[in-house]
């Protein structure tokens, strides 16, 4: 059977991780291609670069970074941060990025997702959308959440997956940062809207909060930073409990 | 050992050299016709959609070149999918090496298939030493139907061919150049195989 994913994000800034990352026997925990075998090691089904970088020499270090993962790392890896046009996602396919990530750049131009999909196949094309709830209504936030439009989730959501996205990496705004668990009521809403599958991402605290997205949330793949980052959800450990909630996980 | 990457311009081809790069084989990647039946083992990949991939591989003549080759020849995703007779993705006519359509899931399962999926009924010397239900990474739409050819079955919507044989012509659905140690071992047992005839 297909089996749930567990997705660890990684923050990257200048080609190396950024937040502290906390884990033992790691000669620098600032080495993304280190990092990454770690997690590869521990049973990680899959790993997420986030780039942050905002210098001019942002792509030159992207690519060397994502050059180094692809030649180290045995598991699939997507790149998300400041893509914008076809000519950057070629760039990075070609050096050995499974999939790409693209938010801001699709809501500005949803075109994109199109061109995207139509040139290199819906496979490699994630839509991440990060979201915030006002007043019962869900929206779409730009710029790492910070600016927010008008345009409704779910909508959004349908839109993309009629354009050519692959996957949907949905970030709820409200549970980001809380370790309070993840947005299932919403992320339920999306699984049955689209036909396309989507990552949990924000409010992982603790293992029930992954059983419930799995379950309740009907997510097909959930994302975390932190908790993984700093140990306190050992990915084994938390699979192991997946797979004790008959949740299907590869072990 | 002259292992060729067949270079058609579809797709990850990069990830598949690094995997063999980890076993300590270099790869060459190439389009040139002698130098791919020279080769001791060949991989065709593919990544992307099916027509456009085709269309690529007539521009090139290659489409008259891989259904011949003696060596034993790995077809990796949408390469597996070329080797068969025909594929819904484009109403694209294949290479016709493994007697067998290629169908898109249907909409009860979301799709495209992303992730990890066990395989099972293993057959061939492709998949000594892994277990039944070793977990596989795969991102697809469309799959081989189950055949006599099927040496891998996977289950996902209905059980499918998740990897085809037929004399010297190997085909997965599944990328074992993503799928850790597990495919990284059945790129070591390809490389392996006798070279035959």
């Amino acid at each position: 059977m297909l089996t749930k994913r567990i997705i660890p994000c990684l923050d990257i800034k200048n080609g190396r991780t950024v937040k502290g990352v906390n884990f033992v026997n790691l000669i620098d925990a600032g080495d993304p291609v280190e990092l990454g075998k770690k997690y590869a090691e521990v049973g990680a089904d899959e790993l997420v670069f986030l780039d942050i970088t905002a210098t001019k020499e942002r792509r030159r270090t992207m690519h060397d970074m994502v050059l180094k993962v692809a030649e180290h790392v045995n598991i699939p890896f997507t790149v998300g941060g400041g893509i914008s046009s076809i000519e950057d996602v070629d760039d990075l396919l070609h050096c050995g990025a499974d999939k790409v990530s693209i938010n801001s750049s699709a809501v500005k131009r949803p075109e994109l997702v199109n061109e995207l999909s139509q040139k290199f196949g819906s496979q490699c094309i994630v839509v991440a959308i990060d979201a915030k709830q006002i007043d019962g209504e869900w929206k779409v936030h730009l710029a790492g959440g910070s600016i927010p439009t008008d345009i409704d989730l779910f909508e959004w959501a349908k839109e993309v997956e009629e354009r050519g996205a692959g996957e949907i990496l949905f970030t709820s705004m409200n549970h980001d940062g809380t370790k309070g668990g993840f947005a299932n009521e919403a992320l339920a809403k999306l699984s049955e809207l689209v036909n396309i599958p989507i990552i949990a991402s924000g409010g992982a605290g603790s293992v029930q909060h992954f059983v419930d997205t799995f379950t309740e949330g009907k997510a097909d793949a959930a994302l975390a930073a932190s908790v993984f980052h700093f140990g306190e959800i050992p990915i084994t450990d938390l699979k192991k409990e997946l797979k004790k909630n008959n949740i299907e996980v590869r072990l | 050992m002259k292992l060729v990457i067949i270079n058609y311009g579809a797709g990850n081809i990069k990830s598949i050299q690094f995997a063999f790069k980890r076993l300590g084989v270099d790869a060459i990647l190439s389009d040139d016709r002698d130098e791919i039946i020279k080769a001791d083992k060949v991989i065709f990949p593919g990544v992307g959609e099916a027509s456009s991939a085709m269309k690529k591989l007539k521009e090139s003549g290659l489409d008259a070149v891989i259904p011949n080759l003696k060596q034993p020849v790995l077809g990796i995703c949408l390469g597996m999918q070329l080797m068969c007779r025909s594929t819904e993705e484009g109403n694209t006519k294949g290479l016709e090496i493994f007697d067998v359509d290629v169908n898109r899931f249907s909409n009860a399962v979301k799709v495209p298939q992303m992730g990890w999926n066990s395989i099972q009924d293993l057959k061939s010397d492709l998949f000594k030493g892994i277990s039944e239900n070793a977990y596989m990474y795969l991102v697809h739409s469309y799959y081989a139907e189950d055949t006599s050819e099927t040496i891998a079955t996977s289950f996902y919507e209905k059980k499918y061919a998740t990897a085809l044989q037929k004399d010297n012509f190997y085909g997965v659905q599944f990328h074992p150049e993503k799928s850790g140690k597990v495919g990284e071992k059945i790129l070591e047992n390809f490389l392996k195989l006798d070279i035959k005839s």
